[in-house]
C-alpha cells in the first residue's frame, strides 16, 4: 500500500510541473509591462527599466520559467503587483476558507447524492425515481451563480433567516454550501444510480438473493461497495468543478476565499497572484485526486492485491 | 425469352447494399430518438434558442431596443410594452435575452467546434499511432485535466484580454482533453478489427483509414459529448462574463445581465432572475438531448 502511495505521489511531480508550466506560459502571454503597472503611468522611463532588469523581466522565457518554479517550491510566489504583500501569504490566509466551502459543499452532494440515488435504483420508475431524476437534471443545469443569488433574494431578502455575505459564522455558511454543492449533488445523484442499476444486475447479487440474504443487506453491502467505485470516480472529479466553481460562489457570497482574491487579482491584472491562485487550485485538485486513488486502492480488493 | 434473358443477365452487378445499410443505422438511431420525450422536448426548445438566435435581429433591433439606454424607463418590472421588463439602464430584457442567445450559441457552438477539432485530431493520432507518441499526448492531456476548466479558461482570459474570440478560444482549449480522450478510446477499439487489415492490404493509407473508417465510428460519443459540451460551453460564457471577464458590456449577454442586477436584487430582482432562467432552460434542453443522444446511440441497445 505505501508503494501504492509513493508511486503515486511520485507521478504527481512530472503534472504539477506541466500545470505550472501551462499556467505559466498563458500569464507570460500578458501583455502590457509590469515594471510601469507598479510604478504608474508618470513613471520615468529609466526607472521602469531598471524596475524590469531587477525583477528579471528582460531574461528569456526558460530563464523566468525556471526562477519561478524554484522560488515557488520554497514557499516564494512573489509580491502581489497591486498590494505588494508576498502573494503566496495573502492566498494561504483565504485558501482555508475556500477549502471549507469545498469540504461542505461535497459532503452535502455525497449526504444527498447517494441516499438519493440509492433509493432511485432500488425503486427504478417509481415516483420518487422519476422526481429525483427531473431534481437533479434541473440541479444540473442550474447556473450556481444564479442560484446563488436567487437563494440569497429568497433566504435574505424577503425572509430575512440567513446572511448573505461573509463569513462569520455557521450561518454563513449555509446558503454558499448549498449553492456550491447542488449541481454536484445532481451528477452523484445520477452517477450512484446508473451505477447501482448496474451492479444490480450482475449475477453475484442474483446469487446472494438466492441464498436468501435479506435485501437490505443485499443492496447495502453487497451492491453499494461495488457501486461505490466509479462513484468515488466522480466525486473526485467534481471536486475539481467545486474549486472552479468557487470562484462564482465566492463571488456573489463575498466569501473571503482564494477564488474571490482571484478574480480580484484579475480585475487589476496582477498577474503574480492569478498565476499563484490558479497554481495553487489546481495542486489542491491534484492531491484529492491522489486521495481518490488511494481510497480506490483501499475499497476495490482487486487493486489492494496487486499491492501486498 | 423470359429465360433467355434472365440467364444473360450478368450476376453480382446489383447495387451492393452497404447505402442502405448505413442510412438504416442512422434512421435508428432517429427513430429511437424520437421515442425519448424528453429528447424531443429538449430538441425543440433548443429550435426555438436557434430561431431566436437567428432572427434576433427581426424580432427587436440591436442598436435601438437591446443596446441604448433609457434612463427614463429604469428597472422597470414586466409590462405590456417591455414583456419581461427594463433592466438597470432602461434597455429591454426580452430583447437583450433574445440577442444573448445568439452570443451564447455562437460561443457553445465554435468552441466545441475548437475543441473537437484539436481534442479529436489529438485524439485520433494518439490511438492511432499508440507508443510514444500516445504516452506524450496522454500525459499532455492529464496535465490539462489537472486544472479545473473553468480557472484555465479564466487564466487565458485574463491573459489575452476579454473579448469574444478570447473567449472562444478559452473555453474551447480547455475542453479539448475530454474529447482527445473519446476519440482515442473509439480508435483504439477499432485500431486491432479484421476490416482495418483489409483496408490496409489493399492499398489504403493511413489517412484514408483514418477518414474513412475510424472518424465514422468515434462520431457517436462525440455526438453525445458535443451536445453536453456546448451546454457546459454557455455555461462558462456566463460565468465568466458574470465576473466581467467575457463579453463586454454594452453587448448582452445572459451572464453579464445577471451580474448587471445583481447589486438591485432587492427591488429590481426580474433583471437577475430572467437571463439565468434562459440559461437554465438552455442548458436544461441540451441536457435531455444529450442524455437522449447517449441513449439512442448506446451500441447495447442495437437489435
Amino acid at each position: 500500500m505505501l508503494k501504492y502511495i509513493s508511486k503515486r505521489l511520485l507521478m504527481l511531480i512530472p503534472v504539477l510541473l506541466g500545470v505550472t508550466f501551462i499556467v505559466f506560459s498563458i500569464m507570460y502571454m500578458t501583455p502590457g509591462d509590469p515594471a510601469q503597472l507598479i510604478l504608474g503611468e508618470s513613471a520615468p522611463p529609466e526607472a521602469v527599466a531598471e524596475l524590469r532588469t531587477d525583477m528579471g523581466l528582460d531574461d528569456p522565457f526558460i530563464v523566468q520559467y525556471g526562477r519561478f518554479v524554484v522560488n515557488a517550491v520554497q514557499g516564494d510566489f512573489g509580491q502581489s503587483y497591486t498590494t505588494k504583500r508576498d502573494v503566496f501569504s495573502e492566498i494561504f490566509a483565504r485558501f482555508p476558507n475556500t477549502l471549507k466551502l469545498a469540504g461542505v459543499a461535497v459532503a452535502l452532494a455525497i449526504a444527498i447524492g447517494i441516499p438519493v440515488g440509492i433509493i432511485s435504483a432500488t425503486r427504478q420508475y417509481s415516483f420518487i425515481d422519476s422526481a429525483s431524476m427531473i431534481a437533479a437534471l434541473l440541479g444540473v443545469s442550474m447556473p450556481n451563480f444564479w442560484l446563488g443569488l436567487m437563494l440569497i433574494l429568497f433566504f435574505s431578502v424577503n425572509l430575512g433567516w440567513l446572511p448573505s455575505s461573509g463569513a462569520d459564522s455557521w450561518k454563513h455558511m449555509i446558503l454558499p454550501a448549498v449553492t456550491l454543492g447542488t449541481s454536484s449533488a445532481a451528477i452523484i445523484t445520477r452517477m450512484t444510480r446508473s451505477s447501482m442499476l448496474e451492479v444490480v444486475r450482475q449475477d453475484f447479487i442474483r446469487t446472494a438473493r438466492a441464498k436468501g440474504v435479506s435485501e437490505k443487506k443485499v443492496i447495502n453491502k453487497h451492491a453499494l461497495k461495488n457501486a461505490l467505485i466509479p462513484i468515488i470516480t466522480v466525486v473526485g472529479l467534481q471536486f475539481g468543478y467545486l474549486l472552479g466553481g468557487a470562484v462564482l460562489t465566492e463571488t456573489v457570497f463575498s466569501w473571503p476565499g482564494v477564488g474571490r482574491l482571484l478574480v480580484e487579482a484579475i480585475r487589476q491584472k496582477d498577474t503574480p497572484t492569478v498565476l499563484a491562485s490558479v497554481v495553487f487550485m489546481a495542486t489542491t485538485f491534484s492531491f484529492v485526486n491522489l486521495l481518490v486513488d488511494v481510497l480506490y486502492a483501499y475499497v476495490d480488493p482487486r487493486i489492494k492485491s496487486q499491492y501486498q | 425469352m423470359s429465360s433467355v434473358t434472365s440467364a444473360a443477365k450478368p450476376v453480382g452487378l446489383d447495387k451492393p447494399k452497404t447505402k442502405s445499410k448505413k442510412r438504416s443505422q442512422w434512421a435508428e438511431v432517429w427513430r429511437r430518438l424520437k421515442q425519448n420525450k424528453m429528447a424531443m422536448l429538449g430538441l425543440m426548445i433548443i429550435g426555438v434558442i436557434i430561431f431566436c438566435a437567428i432572427f434576433a435581429d427581426v424580432i427587436a433591433d440591436y442598436d435601438t431596443v437591446a443596446i441604448k439606454q433609457n434612463l427614463k424607463a429604469r428597472m422597470e418590472g414586466p409590462s405590456a410594452e417591455h414583456i419581461l421588463g427594463t433592466d438597470e439602464f432602461g434597455r429591454d430584457i426580452f430583447a437583450r435575452m433574445v440577442h444573448g442567445a445568439r452570443v451564447s450559441l455562437q460561443v457553445g457552438l465554435i468552441a466545441v467546434g475548437i475543441a473537437i477539432l484539436i481534442g479529436g485530431s489529438l485524439g485520433a493520432v494518439a490511438g492511432y499511432y499508440g507508443g510514444k507518441l500516445d504516452n506524450v499526448i496522454m500525459r499532455l492531456m492529464d496535465v490539462f485535466l489537472a486544472i479545473p476548466s473553468i480557472l484555465l479558461a479564466i487564466a487565458i482570459v485574463s491573459a489575452l484580454g476579454p473579448n469574444l474570440f478570447n473567449l472562444m478560444l478559452a473555453i474551447g482549449v480547455s475542453s479539448v482533453p475530454s474529447y482527445a480522450r473519446i476519440v482515442r478510446a473509439s480508435v483504439l477499439s477499432i485500431r486491432d478489427q479484421e476490416f482495418i487489415e483489409a483496408a490496409r492490404a489493399i492499398g489504403a493509407d493511413d489517412f484514408r483509414i483514418i477518414t474513412k473508417h475510424i472518424i465514422p465510428n468515434a462520431l457517436a460519443p462525440v455526438i453525445v459529448q458535443a451536445t453536453l459540451g456546448v451546454a457546459g460551453a454557455i455555461l462558462s460564457t456566463a460565468g465568466l462574463s458574470f465576473i466581467g471577464m467575457g463579453i463586454q458590456p454594452p453587448a448582452p449577454e445572459w451572464g453579464a445581465m445577471l451580474s448587471g442586477g445583481r447589486q438591485y436584487l432587492r427591488y429590481a430582482w426580474h433583471i437577475t432572475a430572467f437571463p439565468g432562467v434562459a440559461i437554465m432552460i438552455t442548458i436544461l434542453a441540451l441536457n435531455m438531448l444529450g442524455d437522449g443522444l447517449r441513449d439512442a446511440l448506446d451500441p447495447r441497445l442495437k437489435s
